[in-house]
This record gives structure tokens, C-alpha cells and sequence, in this order.
């Protein structure tokens, strides 16, 4: 049991290990051939500067964002705090039967109240 | 258990690392996201605890919505750039952090891990340690239908509370975000 638990994580574990050494090493390797002078080392501004998609970039790094976001940003915390809850229910949902459903209806309604609020008060909507 | 030993180690010592680079870091973005590679860590420590809830919880919470209402907070404040600079709380901070940890070393220590709650464990005496020590581990192979049948059976009052105060919160967000515009 606590084997195969251990196990299933080391996937993940395999998983990280991959995406951390294939950038890594690509860089790495990047090093190393230019050590041993086989790649070229010739910059100028076009070819060293950033780019997103190939566009130029405008402005500094430091954009400020909308304050309209935050909005969003505290709406997503609180319902990903309710997914929280959600997440043991599911796991035991076959076990625990018809009184807890109707207990996470109503935890959902209340919560659903707090949506249409914010619905209703337009804070949803982009102004 | 090698390769468990060795899982450890890499994260406890990629979490002291990260963790010290969001204290240390003057460009406070690079430190909110070395925060965000701390969570994720921890994260991980849990799943090695077998706390698995624990850790799905740290993911979502943490490095899922703490960390982009920090990012967001970033970018929403003027003048970042300028950095992180050490201020005169230095020291204070530094003797508050030196005795919160004396507390916690000392709960840690202090603490029988091998004591269940009857109501985790149903039907266990609790001053039984040979029959608790099974149960411990019974208990701890697999959190989640535990915690999801003490959260729904024998907590329905609290748990329900938490969506009232859930809603309490999105209600006082939406009212101080509207405060801020008009």
C-alpha cells in the first residue's frame, strides 16, 4: 500500500527531474561547446535583445497591472479555498451517501450566494 | 529506503535554500517566486509525511492562490524596482523568527506522535499505544477518506460554518475593492 503510494509519486518525482535537467543541460552543453570554441560568439543589439513572439518589446519590465485584476485574484482564492473542501468529499463521496451530498449543496448554495453578489454587483464585469 | 532518504534531503535542502532567497533577495518578484518554489517544496515533504491532503492543499492554497495574490500585489505596486531594502526591524525580526522556532523545536519534540483522537480512529482506546500504533498506521496510509468522513460526519457544524465565513470574505473583498475605486 505505502508502496505503491510511494511509487505513483515517484513519477512525479522522474517528472521534475526531467524538467530541470533538459533545460539545464541544454544550457550546460551550450557552455561547453563554446569552451571548446565550436559555437561562435559573435552578439549584436537585435540578436541579444528579448523578444515575446516576435515582437518588439515596448516600455520597461515593470508594467503595472490593471487594479481591476485583483478583483478577479480574490474571488479565485476564495473558490479554490471551496475546491479545498470539495476534494475529500469526492475522494469519499460512495462511502459517505446522501447526507453528505446534500451537506455540500448547501455548502456550494451559500457559497453561490457570494457569487450572484458579485454578479449582481457588476464586479464581474470589466469596466 | 535510499531513494526516499534521498527525495528528502534534495527538498529539505531546496527548501531552506529558497526560503533564504525570499529573505535575502532585494528584487522582491524573484523573491515572491522563490516563495512560490518553497511552497511547492513543502508541498512534497508532505507527500513524503503521507499527508497527501496536506500536500493537494499546499498546492492549491499556497502555490496556487497565494502566491498569485502575491505576484498580483507585486504588480500592482508603484516603484518595485527599487527593491527590498533592509529596514531597523532586522534584528527584532531576527530574535521574533530565533523564538518561534525555539517553539515549534520544542512541540515537535515535546509531542506523542503516536497518540490518535478516538474519534479519528474509531472504536480505539486511546491509552492503548501497541493498538494506537497500528491504527496510526492504518490511519496515515491513507488521509484523505479519513479527514473527508471527520469532515462530513462529525464536524457538519464547522464545516458548514467555513462556507458562511467563506462568503463572509468575498463579500468584504468585494466591498473593500469598491471602497478603493470610488
Amino acid at each position: 500500500m505505502l508502496e505503491d503510494y510511494f511509487r505513483q509519486y515517484g513519477l512525479i518525482a522522474v517528472f521534475i527531474a526531467v524538467a530541470v535537467a533538459l533545460p539545464t543541460s541544454l544550457l550546460l552543453l551550450s557552455w561547453a561547446l563554446s569552451l571548446a570554441r565550436i559555437r561562435p560568439h559573435k552578439p549584436n543589439p537585435v540578436k541579444s535583445s528579448p523578444y515575446e513572439c516576435g515582437m518588439e518589446i515596448i516600455g520597461s519590465r515593470w508594467v503595472r497591472f490593471n487594479f481591476r485584476y485583483y478583483t478577479f485574484a480574490l474571488l479565485f482564492v476564495v473558490f479554490d479555498v471551496e475546491t479545498v473542501f470539495l476534494y475529500p468529499w469526492a475522494v469519499y463521496f460512495k462511502q459517505l451517501g446522501l447526507f453528505a451530498l446534500i451537506e455540500m449543496l448547501v455548502f456550494v448554495l451559500i457559497l453561490m450566494v457570494a457569487w450572484a453578489y458579485a454578479w449582481r454587483n457588476k464586479a464581474l464585469e470589466w469596466r | 529506503m535510499l531513494s526516499l532518504d534521498m527525495a528528502f534531503w534534495t527538498m529539505a535542502v531546496v527548501t531552506v535554500v529558497s526560503a533564504a532567497a525570499v529573505v535575502l533577495l532585494k528584487d522582491v518578484f524573484r523573491a515572491a517566486l522563490c516563495l512560490v518554489l518553497t511552497f511547492m517544496v513543502v508541498a512534497g515533504l508532505f507527500v513524503l509525511l503521507s499527508a497527501e491532503f496536506l500536500a493537494v492543499v499546499q498546492v492549491l492554497i499556497y502555490a496556487g492562490a497565494i502566491s498569485i495574490l502575491i505576484i498580483f500585489a507585486i504588480m500592482l505596486t508603484r516603484d518595485v524596482h527599487q527593491g527590498n531594502p533592509s529596514n531597523r526591524f532586522r534584528y527584532p525580526a531576527l530574535v521574533l523568527a530565533a523564538l518561534l522556532l525555539a517553539a515549534i523545536v520544542l512541540v515537535v519534540i515535546k509531542t506523542d506522535w503516536n497518540q490518535l483522537d478516538s474519534r479519528v480512529l474509531p472504536g480505539a482506546p486511546t491509552e492503548a499505544v501497541g493498538a494506537t500504533e497500528t491504527g496510526v498506521k492504518n490511519v496515515f496510509s491513507n488521509t484523505t477518506p479519513v479527514i473527508a468522513r471527520l469532515l462530513l460526519r462529525d464536524f457538519v457544524l464547522p464545516f458548514e460554518v467555513a462556507s458562511v465565513l467563506l462568503l463572509a470574505a468575498i463579500l468584504g473583498a468585494l466591498a473593500l475593492v469598491r471602497e478603493g475605486e470610488g
